[in-house]
């Protein structure tokens, strides 16, 4: 996809003013925070699983590369095929590499975000190469040749009559908006293309390194036809996705699917362990994982940044996210939208290309209490915003996705480091400060009414589009205290009982 | 009597200064010794939320060294009190004095109804007035300091009845300068809040923090809402 994150501001506007998208997120997203928050509320020892989930994948995090190793070995003693791509195009060179040389003409996919990260879908199609998602939402959002928009509910932009619409003229079906007449077209028409294709293509929600399983969550069985039916499964994933044993594994288990969509367990939980064996019946002849760095070791090396890659890619900070309910996915400009992609986008992609993002956020803290991990977003956030505000542009040289951005305004920045450094000069002296709340007041009180100011002249006026501003009072506190309360008089007998 | 310093954080000081006078009275009814150090000026928030660490510190150093001899530093915000108890520390990660003397105001810096009702525990330190408020929950209040129980505690101390508004947990869309670099978003935000604010019915929203309440306030007044917004401070107090 075009990365379109240096776009935000535009790409807001335009999800506030798209009313079916308002319409759609307003209900489906508040909904999975209440479902999730339920679910959560079910464990007595939730706030224990996540003290454990979080000390965990630090442990990974610190000594990620003794782990990977372990893990490859791993799946490499169980007959199955370890690959490392530094980058977006070395991952897609391997998975098109791996189809080409056994004539592969189609792939079924299950749900992966790390898919949609190197853009896989159109390299496939330029080596002539069909991808199908088997995923419903991810199938919703292929046809509609869009992005997803969440992490684990793709299409969730979408209201029921719009897929509707799109299944009546892509599919060529009768036009129904009945949710179950709508999944049994989608099954219809992928069960026939999950038999024909000659490789299943997965992500991973977990990888565990004692035993080189990885682990996928699902609810609606495409993932699992993908990596059992045909002859070759390929597993594309991060190497934060790394949990060193099957015990912390079940920690983990518990934390996914509740934060995620409110549900005890996924509907389908697979852990593959190797390709099929020679007593088994089931199973693909081959199975080969990717482990993907792309930007993930430039996250590991800062020391504060680096705790994003604890994230299980749950959602659940989208879904308590004010700002994500208002905008949806997609205004983020890449596939890791809401706090975490705000976090995630600007250190993968490099700050100079995503450097609103990070400011898209009130920092409320409704994010940091979602998460299962206990990644503490807002003073992720904080950082990166200091990075942005305070050191050169770091571009990202390796950073995946298409033609270089349009430079974020370099005036706006210059403007405001001035504005800041002055109004820091002016609140580091008690007496200017006061000069100025005057000056200020003397200046709106013309223009105000009953103590608010409607409209004040650009290039102040951005907080007057919405709501009026405070009319400095009369007389300051530190006025009022100096000619009222003195020093003397700092614990007088007024109001003492 | 503990000697308390009052830290009206610089909106107080400028644009409200009753809230200023309210937590005064409050204080001194529940037996303190105010006072209110006139270098104070402000806490440095603004800047290290915007990411200028290098302008917020010279304020984080003068607002240290401000509260430092008193037994307690006072304020009517959430987000003040967090930005001193809560990142002061992170904004002196590289400089180990300040940050030992960050930890040390930290410990003894407390937010208005936390002091009131946790560490006094004087709620009745509260005058009587009658009526119905709503209460919104400031982020930085609730998600940064957990308070959410005092406020109420004290609103109810001083008579009043609380309509609980729906969301009253979800922001405002205030957020700094999110209020005007994301201007549009941050008005949607405003727009749903003061919606929930209006079909609670009360005529007084209350909240522990002025920048929610300038947002919130300032909307109420662009829409012609009958609601007024007014800090917790201010309706504990009246009466006395």
């Amino acid at each position: 996809m075009d990365v379109a994150t240096h776009r935000f501001r535009e790409n807001a506007a335009a999800a506030l003013a798209d009313e079916p998208l308002q319409q759609a997120l307003a209900k489906a997203l508040r909904q999975a925070e209440s479902v999730a928050a339920a679910a959560a509320a079910e464990r007595a020892d939730w706030e224990d699983l996540r003290a454990r989930a979080r000390a965990m994948k630090e442990e990974v995090i610190d000594h990620l590369d003794w782990y990977l190793d372990q893990f490859a070995a791993q799946v490499e003693a169980r007959g199955g095929t370890v690959h490392w791509a530094r980058t977006a195009a070395e991952a897609r060179a391997i998975v098109i590499g791996l189809a080409t040389a056994r004539g592969v003409r189609l792939v079924v996919k299950g749900k992966s975000m790390a898919s949609e990260e190197i853009d896989l879908n159109p390299a496939l199609e330029a080596a002539g190469i069909r991808p199908v998602e088997g995923d419903l939402g991810e199938y919703i959002v292929q046809l509609a040749g869009q992005p997803p928009s969440h992490l684990t509910t793709p299409a969730i932009h979408l209201a029921r009559g719009q897929i509707a619409d799109l299944f009546h003229r892509v599919l060529g079906v009768e036009r129904n908006e009945d949710p179950d007449y709508l999944c049994q077209v989608a099954r219809q028409t992928l069960r026939g293309l999950f038999r024909e294709a000659g490789m299943g293509f997965t992500g991973a929600n977990f990888a565990v390194a004692e035993t080189g399983t990885i682990v996928l969550h699902e609810n609606e069985g495409n993932i699992r036809l993908a990596a059992t039916l045909p002859r070759l499964h390929v597993a594309l994933l991060g190497i934060e996705k790394i949990v060193p044993s099957l015990t912390d594994l079940a920690v983990v288990m518990r934390l996914l699917p509740r934060a995620s969509t409110g549900q005890r367990l996924t509907a389908y939980t697979s852990w593959i362990t190797g390709p099929r064996r020679p007593d088994e019946d089931d199973g693909p002849d081959e199975l080969h994982v990717v482990l993907l760095d792309n930007g993930r070791t430039r996250l590991l090396a800062d020391p504060v940044a680096r705790d994003a890659l604890r994230c299980i890619r749950c959602g659940a900070c989208l879904n308590a996210c004010p700002v994500f309910r208002m905008l949806g996915g997609h205004a983020y400009g890449w596939i890791l939208p809401g706090p975490i992609g705000s976090v995630l986008t600007p250190a993968l992609l490099g700050t100079d290309r995503a450097a609103d993002l990070p400011f898209a956020s009130t920092l409320c803290g409704a994010c940091r209490d979602a998460c299962p991990v206990r990644i503490d977003i807002p003073a992720l956030l904080l950082h990166l915003r200091h990075l942005i505000a305070e050191l050169p542009p770091a571009p990202a040289a390796d950073a995946p996705g298409g033609t270089p951005p349009v430079p974020l305004a370099p005036l706006r920045g210059a403007l405001e480091r001035f504005a800041v450094a002055f109004a820091s000069r002016i609140l580091r002296s008690p007496w200017l400060f006061n000069l100025s709340g005057r000056m200020a007041r003397a200046f709106l009180w013309p223009i105000s009414r009953a103590g608010w100011v409607r409209w004040i002249p650009p290039p102040f006026n951005a907080w007057t589009r919405c709501r009026d501003f405070p009319l400095p009072a009369r007389q300051s506190f530190r006025r009022w205290w100096k000619e009222n309360a003195g020093a003397g008089e700092a614990s007088g007998p007024d109001f003492t009982e | 009597m503990p000697r308390i310093a009052l830290f009206t954080t610089c909106l107080v000081d400028q644009f409200f200064p009753g809230v200023g006078r309210a937590a005064l009275k409050l204080l001194r009814r529940a037996g303190c010794r105010v006072e209110f150090p006139p270098n104070q000026t402000c806490c440095g928030q603004p800047f290290f939320n915007m990411g200028h660490r290098e302008a917020a510190r010279p304020l984080a150093r003068r607002t240290i060294e401000v509260l430092r001899p008193y037994d307690a530093a006072v304020l009517p915000s959430g987000s003040c009190a967090a930005m001193i108890r809560v990142h002061y520390p992170e904004l002196f990660r590289h400089e180990p004095r300040w940050q030992a003397a960050a930890l040390e105001v930290g410990r003894k810096t407390f937010e208005l109804s936390e002091y009131l009702v946790n560490v006094l525990g004087r709620p009745d330190a509260a005058g009587r007035s009658e009526g119905t408020v709503t209460v919104h929950d400031s982020c930085h209040l609730l998600r940064e300091l957990r308070i959410q129980a005092e406020p109420r505690t004290l609103l109810r101390a001083a008579g009043r009845r609380i309509a609980e508004m729906e969301d009253a947990a979800v922001c405002c869309g205030f957020g700094g300068a999110f209020a005007v670099k994301m201007g549009p978003i941050s008005g949607r935000m405003l727009s749903s809040k003061l919606d929930r604010i209006e079909a609670a019915g009360a005529p007084v929203v209350c909240a522990g923090d002025v920048s929610c309440l300038m947002h919130i306030g300032g909307g109420l007044s662009r829409r012609g809402s009958a609601v007024r917004a007014v800090h917790v401070a201010e309706i504990a107090a009246e009466g006395l």
